[in-house]
């Protein structure tokens, strides 16, 4: 099987190599390329994303035919991708970081910044919280409801269809941090850097 | 609920791990790769790298260690010490630190901290601030590991780089720093009130109750500490486990 993750010079993806590749092990086949050809026969794909909603969105859009390859990838053949962190926010229509910045629009919604009430949170969200499982999700089997996973951001994405939330965590309001429609998987938190239970997130990514 | 995080900081120098009391005497005490990961094994939230010699040093020493940690270690992974240059964070970036913390390079060039907030996300930019206290409730910055004074507010200062886009503070009292008589909890307490990103509080750690004071009295989001982790006093699930049973929520 090949895993491509996909560097698009989104800032820092090492954490996300490293994690993939001690899940994968022999098993898997594991790429890390912007190569065109690379990702349209790869069995699964991960699109990492660290900085801002624009800077994000800016990067895949430099690559030339990239977006349109995702694309075909994930929702014309439906074969499976992982966004993590804005790399399930770009699934989005728009984000709202630096500037208004139109999302790959795979999944209705927008990216807001965080209601901190008035100064009642502290921006960026950083550090272990729990997740509420809000449906049965392929990437979370064995995955025991309240696991903590490791955060780090200040917007949130809101999709239009609650159905696709598979869960959400507190902070200020119910956070959507894990979104599943189909063969379309995102976390907002970050399984690579979420200890052996995040590994386990990876793990049934991996085996899908 | 957001937990409080508990960080096991390594201080590196020549690729060996030691620990400074009030930053001077040495103690040669362990392989940093080994330590930190016995720590995430034993669920330290994040670990954090010091590098006390990397001002004047060659660099390639801790950029092998964080690699190296890197492949083994999968929570969060935080190196301080001589970062100056946007390359600095780019080569520890690339050698699998998740976060990089500024000192001396943000005091002198806060501009700094925005460059590098901007190409890299706030979300792994960390300044450090390290504090000493010159009157009732005054607060200046020192730098080099404690060495230089620069007259700067403490206060106005970790406000200043919250602007420029720092992620998190990471807030040392060096009154306080290596004596374990527990954090400068006022020093906490008008920077957490100050500022709207979490602090990570520092310095002078030397019982469990100093991390529920920091936590609880300071208001700070995470607790750093070397010593009392280091020599074996308290293991990582002690600390939590203390905590827990005062009710501060920690990641069990």
């Amino acid at each position: 099987m090949n895993v491509t993750i996909v560097d698009y010079q989104s800032g820092n993806i090492s954490s996300v190599i490293n994690s993939f590749t001690e899940v994968a092990k022999d098993k898997v086949n594991l790429e890390v390329t912007s190569n065109i050809n690379k990702i349209k026969s790869s069995d699964k794909i991960v699109l990492p994303g660290q900085g801002s909603f624009k800077s994000c969105v800016d990067s895949l859009n430099s690559i030339n035919g990239l977006v349109d390859a995702l694309k075909e990838f994930a929702i014309t053949n439906k074969k499976p991708l992982l966004g993590i962190c804005v790399g399930l926010q770009m699934f989005a229509d728009v984000g709202f970081e630096e500037a208004e910045t139109k999302g790959l629009g795979w999944i209705s919604g927008k990216v807001s910044k965080i209601d901190n009430q008035n100064g009642k949170f502290k921006l960026p969200h950083i550090g272990w919280n729990e997740i509420e499982i809000q449906k049965e999700s392929k990437i979370f089997k064995e995955i025991k409801n309240k696991s903590h996973m490791y955060f780090v951001h200040s917007y949130e994405f809101i999709p239009e269809d609650k159905s696709v939330i598979s869960a959400t965590t507190d902070y200020s309001s119910k956070i959507v941090c894990s979104v599943e429609r189909d063969n379309l998987f995102g976390t907002q938190f970050h399984p690579e850097k979420s200890d052996k239970i995040g590994l386990k997130i990876i793990d049934n990514f991996i085996k899908l | 609920m957001l937990k409080n995080r508990i960080i096991p900081c390594l201080d590196v120098q020549n690729g060996r791990v030691v620990k400074g009391i009030n930053f001077v005497e040495l103690k040669d005490a362990g392989d940093p790769v080994e330590q930190a990961k016995i720590y995430s094994d034993g669920g330290a939230d994040e670990i954090c790298f010091l590098d006390i010699t990397a001002s004047n040093e060659n660099r390639d020493t801790i950029i092998d260690i964080v690699r190296k940690t890197a492949k083994e270690c999968f929570v969060p992974l935080t190196v301080g010490g001589g970062v100056r240059t946007i390359q600095n964070i780019t080569d520890l970036l690339l050698a699998g630190a998740d976060k990089v913390s500024i000192n001396t390079a943000a005091v002198k060039n806060v501009n700094f901290v925005k460059e590098a907030s901007k190409k890299f996300g706030s979300q792994c930019i960390v300044v450090a601030i390290d504090a000493k206290k010159v009157s009732e409730k005054k607060w200046e910055v020192f730098t080099h590991g404690g060495r230089n004074k620069t007259s700067i507010d403490a206060v106005e200062f970790a406000k200043q780089v919250e602007t420029n886009g720092a992620g998190e503070i990471l807030l040392t009292s060096m009154d306080k720093d290596g004596t374990k008589s527990g954090y400068d909890v006022d020093l906490l307490k008008a920077i957490t009130k100050s500022t709207n990103i979490p602090v990570i509080a520092s310095g002078g750690v030397g019982t469990l109750d100093h991390l529920y004071d920091g936590i609880v009295k300071g208001g700070a989001s995470a607790v750093l500490a070397a010593s009392i982790f280091h020599y074996g006093e308290y293991k990582i699930q002690d600390a939590k486990e203390y905590l827990n049973s005062k009710n501060v929520s920690v990641r069990l």
